[in-house]
């Protein structure tokens, strides 16, 4: 099997060419995929800063409220959350379950009667010990050393999911369609879009990043900012004078699926 | 050595041309998904992994398997395994090459594959299947072919590939351990928490590997002048028969525990995919057919007068690869989703599109298999000439 030097270097070449030329060939099939720019948020002297961050959830306030949705759609709209209006793809950063399921393993059918068909609010819980970030092959999803907000570069994120099948609470959604595209009827799935905050690429993961972006400016979550009924507190769980600490002091509160060591950041008072 | 790839019957052609149809159908249907996205398939926000990773997970233990050859003959001397030990690896090659073209397919971002190895992240079990698994790929493919290079010149391997065999042997358990790892530890995914998980990969690898391999061999001896032998395919047979035993006690094992114990999480994975959930139970008549085959294959490997006819032994076989094929193949990663987080249960079925994208890469593969067996089967009808 001879291989003079002039075959070696037309090989070569070949196989150089072939490698540019697929490279040109996918930007032909996916033409314009420009990324989002990446906004950095950096800390301004307003901005606001906690030791661990944590929120607090008054049920007594929310359940009242039934059919109020203020802070999911105030949150989907600035973070600019896709409407795909099927469950399968659905995006959801903050929504309500019913307490059987945020609480599967508390459930009892003798449960206190309000408890049985009231909407819970979920949303990601910031773990302290977050299964997603251990899992993530990239660090695309990362806890924040100055505030245990755990967050995503949606920019290094390769799509594999393995956060998804981490999480134990179903707070991770996958792009599984273009939420920049429209559906059959021509209708953006973005109806507006907040400048502010970036749009994602198809096949990225994402969830609640407890606002980052708004607590950078010195402003509070927009989920809590939006609730009228004071039902959700945000605050610093590590500062012991915090509100959310004198909250937690003297209600009872519980936080979902505790035994798995995850040492969830949202408190429930129910 | 790969010339002899390029020199082959009509058959042989009309199966390679074959294999390029259905990779070019599967390369349409992933152009498709690139442009929209994976929500040309089944999954969703419940079920967000698949047919690819269920495919990827099967594959890594038929990979695996190839040490069930290179450990008798290569460590115990087993010399009957010494014709068919190069099948064995190659099988492995065309097995690694599948599991990470399925996880390609599988990714949302596949340009940014490189991310993995640009952001080397140890604490993500992930990470440390890449590294085995391309690891696992190298030593396969070079001791293969240096073997095979040495056997047609008729000399004894060279001194360097001696210590790469020996480090393939622990490096092939490495890599099911690991890819049971992805599963085994997250927590609040009840089906997948065991700690036997890995052992029972390494069960049904060594089953399913081997009940593929004997297919393989009885397809070459009846294209080819290359005969693996009845003896080597016996003793495969032998293999198959005692780890698939191993891969069901295994699974009773699962039973017993969540049963028993009747802790409901422990349980509702196992119901759903045995007797169906919450009047959800696409899966069932599958897990038993996963049953009944696995039942059937036992009984034909187990008894020497049925195991010693081929067509019988091909049947069995044939039974063990699909049930396997079944049990991790499909409903171990799918099952493991079902009941989700909330505990609902969201069922998950393939689309066209995805079994057509899985169907290429099967393809794919096997076109790797066909061209490395053909070189193998050459060198070994040169050298018997």
């Amino acid at each position: 099997m001879g291989f003079d030097r002039r075959e070696f270097i037309k090989i070569a070449g070949l196989s150089a060419l072939a490698g540019l030329g697929s490279r040109a060939a996918f930007e032909l099939l996916g033409p314009g995929e420009l990324e989002a720019t990446s906004v950095s948020y950096a800390a301004k002297e307003s901005a606001l800063t906690a030791k661990r961050w944590a929120m607090v959830i008054d049920m007594g306030k929310c359940l009242p409220e039934a059919g109020c949705k203020d802070c999911m759609e105030r949150c989907h709209r600035i973070h600019n959350v896709p409407d795909f209006g099927n469950p399968k793809d659905e995006i959801k950063w903050i929504w309500k379950e019913a307490f059987a399921h945020a609480f599967p393993e508390q459930e009892s059918e003798y449960l206190a009667e309000h408890l049985h068909h009231e909407p819970f609010v979920v949303l990601c819980n910031h773990c302290a010990h977050p299964p997603c970030v251990r899992v993530c092959p990239t660090k695309a999803t990362f806890k924040r050393k100055q505030d245990g907000i755990v967050t995503m570069d949606m920019h290094r994120c390769i799509g594999c999911r393995f956060c998804m099948a981490g999480c134990p609470y179903g707070s991770r959604s996958f792009n599984w369609r273009d939420p920049r595209g429209k559906n059959a009827q021509g209708e953006p799935f973005l109806k507006e879009i907040n400048q502010e905050y970036p749009t994602r690429n198809k096949g990225v993961v994402e969830k609640c990043n407890f606002c980052v972006e708004r607590l950078a400016e010195g402003k509070i979550p927009a989920c809590v900012e939006a609730c009228r009924h004071g039902a959700l507190v945000f605050g610093d769980v590590a500062d012991e004078h915090s509100e959310v600490r004198q909250i937690l002091r003297e209600h009872y509160t519980i936080r979902r699926k505790p035994e798995l060591g995850t040492d969830p950041s949202v408190f429930y008072i129910v | 050595m790969l010339e002899k790839a390029l020199r082959g019957s009509r058959g042989y052609w009309l199966w390679i041309a074959l294999l390029l149809g259905i990779i070019g159908v599967g390369f349409l249907f992933y152009l498709q998904q690139l442009r929209d996205g994976l929500t040309i398939t089944g999954m969703g926000r419940d079920v967000s992994w698949g047919f690819y990773v269920a495919q990827f997970t099967y594959l890594v233990g038929v990979a695996a398997s190839a040490v069930m050859l290179v450990m008798p003959y290569y460590l115990h001397d087993y010399k009957t395994f010494g014709k068919i030990v190069i099948l064995g690896e190659f099988l492995a090659v065309s097995a690694v090459s599948m599991c990470v073209l399925f996880i390609f397919v599988d990714l949302g971002q596949p340009f940014r594959v490189m991310n993995v190895v640009l952001h080397p992240t140890p604490n993500s079990v992930m990470f440390w299947d890449m590294i085995v698994l391309s690891g696992y790929f190298l030593l396969n493919i070079i001791i293969g072919w240096a073997t095979l290079g040495a056997e047609r010149k008729g000399v004894q391997p060279a001194g360097w590939v001696k210590p790469l065999i020996y480090l393939s042997i622990p490096w092939a358990v490495s890599i099911h351990t690991v890819t049971a790892f992805l599963y085994a530890g997250l927590p609040g995914r009840h089906l997948w928490l065991t700690a036997i998980m890995a052992a029972r990969f390494l069960a049904s690898a060594f089953a399913s590997g081997p009940a593929l391999l004997i297919i393989l061999c009885l397809i070459v001896r009846r294209v080819s002048r290359f005969d693996p032998g009845k003896e080597a395919i016996q003793t495969l047979a032998k293999i198959v028969a005692y780890a698939m035993i191993t891969n069901v006690f295994f699974l009773l094992l699962e039973f017993f525990t969540a049963f028993y114990s009747g802790i409901p999480g422990h349980m509702h994975s196992l119901q759903y995919l045995f007797f169906g959930l919450d009047g959800h139970g696409k899966l069932v008549p599958f897990m038993w057919t996963f049953v009944v085959l696995a039942a059937v294959g036992i009984a034909l490997l187990l008894v020497p007068k049925w195991r010693r006819q081929e067509n019988l032994l091909a049947a069995a076989a044939a039974a063990v690869v699909v049930s396997t094929w079944i049990d991790k193949g499909m409903g171990l990663v799918v099952g493991g989703f079902i009941p989700n987080p909330f505990e609902r249960v969201v069922e998950y079925a393939p689309t066209g599109a995805e079994l057509l994208i899985t169907l290429g890469v099967w393809a794919i593969g096997f076109l790797i298999l066909t061209i490395l067996y053909k070189v193998a089967v050459g060198v070994k009808e040169e050298t018997a000439a």
